[in-house]
């Protein structure tokens, strides 16, 4: 049987972790091929209606990452995509979501080896827990 | 801060005491006019309704089991901008906990308003007023309700059960009302306890010359006690919604009888947005995208979106969740969703250290941050 290989759609900032991302590529650094790049004016700009969505439609893990605190292009939105990973992390869960398939990370944009490390480690973490239940079901 | 008088009930009419009671508020000086449930003279209908005319008062129903809607929304409406006069509105706690929602998200105000509040009997669901009102002669039957209500220890009337929102509401007393008519502690078939909670209502009772009297000592034991019976109820029901909604095949299944006709969110009270997401073109989706999600998944069930619809909702509106269960009323398919909403509102209010309707001065937490906290969300160690 083929090795279960996760689809991570990740809510990229276009300032801090998309540029890193780029940085990843341009320095040649090599990463998992699992994650599908979304970029994003700024993590504030993520509703929880898109990681639902992205969930629903059968991602194995959710990413969203943007600039450092304090760092944010547009002053704190990275303080409330917090609060909404928060509330996110509270409610996936109930409907049996593991909250590990959610992930908030802070990368800035001259961090192009923490990039492909995170995606490394969020891979090798997200395997053990197998296909996100949505994949395997009708969802109405 | 709690000036408290009495009221004098006549002939066991409390509802009858209380009309006359919004009756002498409306005829002071400073009070345009009241909101609260009107009679309908058609039909055995009970809606809020805006008195102007003392005199018309007569046909207001307050606390009768009839709860068609949210009245919060129409508070709103009422103080969208301000009137510069005064209104006195009639409201059920639950009612008052969403006016408070709707203030902090600047929908309403609350600069104009005399809230007035009592121990609240609960309701029943549309479909069970529709037949109360068939089968009884709600007039003089409402006070049964009441005394029944209050009591909560079987069906207020008969087999008649009361909502299940009202079952397993913790807050039957109301909290932030300006005055408070205590129906709990007295007892109501011969008087009820007038209550100044705030400054507000304290310089609206020096205006009326009730009698002064002393909140009965058995009254807090008395609330606590009956609370205490909503909030096992409640917990029940939590255990058990989980229990039905745990994974999301459960979740699926659970919600499988809705038609996405989205009438919990118009009658929600804290649903603000004048356009929801979900009526907007981003969800009315290239015919082509219908067939690819058939095609990738051999079958898709028609509307779609549903789960993903009430999930959001939950994301986006169960911090303010008050739980007056007027989504489960509004559902033409009896999807039980207040059940559901309840049991999710609870763990993310608990989440944020935040309770819906509790204080204008805390604010709704997606509105606000801190620079360091919820670090246990961040980082993928």
């Amino acid at each position: 049987m083929d090795e279960f290989e996760p689809m991570i759609v990740a809510f990229a900032c276009n300032w801090c972790t998309y540029t890193a991302a780029d940085l990843a590529g341009t320095s040649r650094l090599i990463y998992p091929k699992n994650v599908r790049m979304i970029r994003v004016m700024c993590t504030g700009m993520v509703d929880p209606q898109y990681v639902i969505k992205a969930f629903l439609e059968g991602a194995d893990g959710v990413l969203v990452s943007g600039c450092h605190p304090g760092d944010c292009h547009y002053i704190n939105g990275n303080y409330k995509a917090r609060r909404r990973a928060k509330l996110l992390k509270t409610l996936l869960p109930q409907f049996g979501f593991e909250p590990e398939r959610l992930r908030l990370t802070w990368i800035g944009a001259s961090d192009g080896i923490q990039f492909a490390d995170t995606i490394k480690e969020l891979v090798k973490q997200i395997k053990p827990l197998g296909p996100n239940q949505a994949k395997l079901q009708m969802v109405i | 801060m709690s000036k408290t008088q009495k009221i004098d009930v006549k002939d066991k009419d409390m509802q009858g005491a209380i009309t006359r009671f919004l009756k002498t508020v409306l005829e002071t000086e400073e009070i345009r006019a009241v909101l609260a449930p009107l009679r309908l003279p058609m039909k055995n209908t009970v809606m809020p309704a805006l008195f102007s005319d003392p005199e018309k008062l007569a046909e207001a129903a307050p606390l009768s089991p009839s709860f068609p809607l949210n009245a919060a929304k129409l508070v709103a409406r009422l103080t969208r901008k301000p009137s510069g006069q005064k209104v006195a509105v009639m409201l059920r706690p639950c009612e008052i906990r969403a006016l408070v929602e709707l203030v902090k998200l600047k929908q309403a105000h609350w600069e104009n308003l005399v809230v007035i509040s009592a121990d609240c009997p609960g309701a029943f669901s549309n479909r069970d007023y529709f037949r109360y009102a068939a089968e009884q002669e709600p007039e003089s039957t409402d006070n049964r309700f009441i005394l029944n209500g209050l009591a909560g220890t079987r069906p207020p009337i008969e087999d008649i059960p009361l909502m299940t929102a009202c079952r397993a509401c913790e807050h039957p007393v109301p909290e932030g009302a300006d005055i408070l008519i205590g129906m709990i502690g007295p007892d109501p078939e011969k008087e009820l306890m007038i209550q100044a909670r705030t400054e507000a209502g304290e310089a609206l009772l020096e205006k009326l010359n009730l009698t002064d009297y002393i909140e009965p000592a058995g009254r807090q034991a008395a609330v606590e006690e009956w609370t205490g019976r909503k909030i096992a109820f409640r917990d029940e029901l939590f255990q058990e919604t989980r229990n039905r909604t745990e994974t999301l095949d459960k979740l699926t299944t659970y919600l499988a009888d809705c038609i996405n006709c989205y009438n919990c969110r118009v009658a929600c009270p804290v649903c603000y947005c004048k356009e929801c997401v979900f009526v907007t073109d981003v969800f009315n989706h290239e015919p082509a995208q219908y067939l690819k999600w058939a095609g990738r998944k051999g079958v898709i069930k028609m509307p779609t979106d549903t789960v993903f619809y009430h999930m959001t909702r939950m994301a986006h509106m169960s911090l303010a969740c008050v739980g007056c269960g007027q989504c489960a009323n509004a559902c033409p398919n009896d999807v039980p969703l207040l059940e559901l909403f309840r049991t999710v509102a609870h763990q993310t209010q608990a989440a944020f250290q935040y309770q819906a309707g509790r204080s204008l001065d805390e604010n709704p937490p997606l509105s606000v941050f801190k620079e360091n906290e919820y670090q246990e969300v961040v980082g993928i160690k």
